[in-house]
């Protein structure tokens, strides 16, 4: 009769292998180069001077707390992600890293990014961060992901939140211009997200992830991809008659919106599937583009108008 | 009664000792540049630091 020793089965400790490179890519690095652009456009327009200490300090921190934001979602979703082809070779899904390694990992980025903004700068910038976090990781991830295809519309509003995060980083307070930064890029997740969605709605399916394609089909896709980019192209010009932005910015907006208006419309016609998977690559591919390119003409604009205010 | 040799525990792997050495010089590196960040955030804001409203 054999004698199995349970205990020391059960007790035998998981030594980790994982490197600094797992760790990085739990921190979403390329959403987080995204983030970091806009946070750092909502600093360049704010008004007065910022000392670059400060400055620096506010992006670290943003940067930091929205890959905290990305270690929580993906130590929340280790298993929809081992189900899915573009997530599975993530660190959790590989074995490389448990979920409760990722989960305290996040946490402990997200307090020190909230601790240090709140004190090194201020409590407002502070505070907003804490909420994107939420936000991101509770409402977004824990609460609406799996429930309802509005998850990624209603969750864009914590990528939104960046730059007026940085604008009470720099100000102390907040106004009108992070604002519309803020329903520039939530108006903008919709099209980009459903783009996604719609050529990878086999992985969603699999996954069980209620994304609009896999519960509402794909023609009810294009359209809303449609509408939002609509409403996007008003959006995102609207600042220019209202006149907190200038021309070159309005012009550049509009040139913009028109590729994405274009882009949509394509989406929307060609149903086909070989055609269709093409159309939304391209939108896809574009919306990061469109953002980058919108951002970075409001930056140079305010740039210029600070080089040059005489012949502004 | 015999004496019995001393358990050996748990004997890391070179890759895991490779592994955990990284992962602390990444830990130390960035606790630096955090004592970095204050000191430097202490010396623009000068006393002020000190004197915030909430």
């Amino acid at each position: 009769m054999s004698v199995v020793d349970h205990n020391a089965i059960e007790l035998a400790p998981r030594i980790s292998e994982a490197d600094v490179a797992d760790y990085f890519a739990l921190l979403k690095p390329r959403v987080m180069s995204l983030v970091v652009f806009t946070a750092l456009v909502g600093l360049v327009i704010a008004p007065g001077h910022v000392h670059p200490v400060l400055a620096i300090t506010a992006l670290l921190c943003i940067a930091v707390g929205a890959g905290a934001s990305g270690a929580l979602n993906m130590a929340l979703e280790g298993d929809i992600d081992a189900l899915m082809s573009r997530t599975a070779n993530r660190p959790i899904p590989r074995g490389r890293i448990t979920s409760p390694e990722a989960m305290a990992f996040g946490m402990t980025l997200a307090f020190f990014s909230v601790l240090t903004l709140g004190i090194l700068v201020n409590w407002i910038a502070g505070s907003l961060l804490a909420f994107t976090i939420f936000f991101y990781v509770v409402v977004y991830t824990m609460w609406l992901k799996r429930r309802t295809a509005q998850n990624i519309v209603i969750g864009g509003a914590a990528g939104s939140l960046p730059p007026v995060v940085a604008w009470a980083a720099a100000t102390g307070s907040l106004s009108v211009e992070p604002l519309l930064l803020f329903l520039i890029i939530f108006f903008w997740t919709p099209p980009h997200f459903l783009a996604l969605a719609l050529f990878r709605s086999d992985d969603y399916a699999r996954a069980g992830v209620p994304m609009l394609p896999v519960v509402a089909g794909p023609d009810a896709t294009r359209l809303q991809i449609l509408l939002y980019t609509i409403v996007l192209v008003a959006v995102a010009a609207a600042p220019w008659p209202l006149g907190y932005f200038d021309a070159i910015y309005g012009i550049a907006s509009l040139i913009l919106g028109a590729g994405m208006l274009a882009l949509a419309i394509n989406v929307y016609r060609r149903r086909a599937r070989a055609e269709s998977l093409r159309a939304t690559r391209k939108l896809f591919a574009f919306s990061i583009l469109y953002l980058f390119a919108l951002f970075a003409t409001l930056a140079l604009e305010v740039a210029f108008r600070a080089i040059a205010p005489t012949i502004w | 009664m015999a004496d019995r040799p001393e358990p050996d525990g748990i004997v890391l792997t070179e890759a895991q000792k490779r592994s955990r050495r990284r992962r602390s010089i990444a830990i130390a590196l960035a606790l630096g540049v955090l004592v970095v960040l204050f000191f430097a955030v202490t010396l623009v804001k000068g006393p002020a630091v000190l004197n915030r409203p909430l």
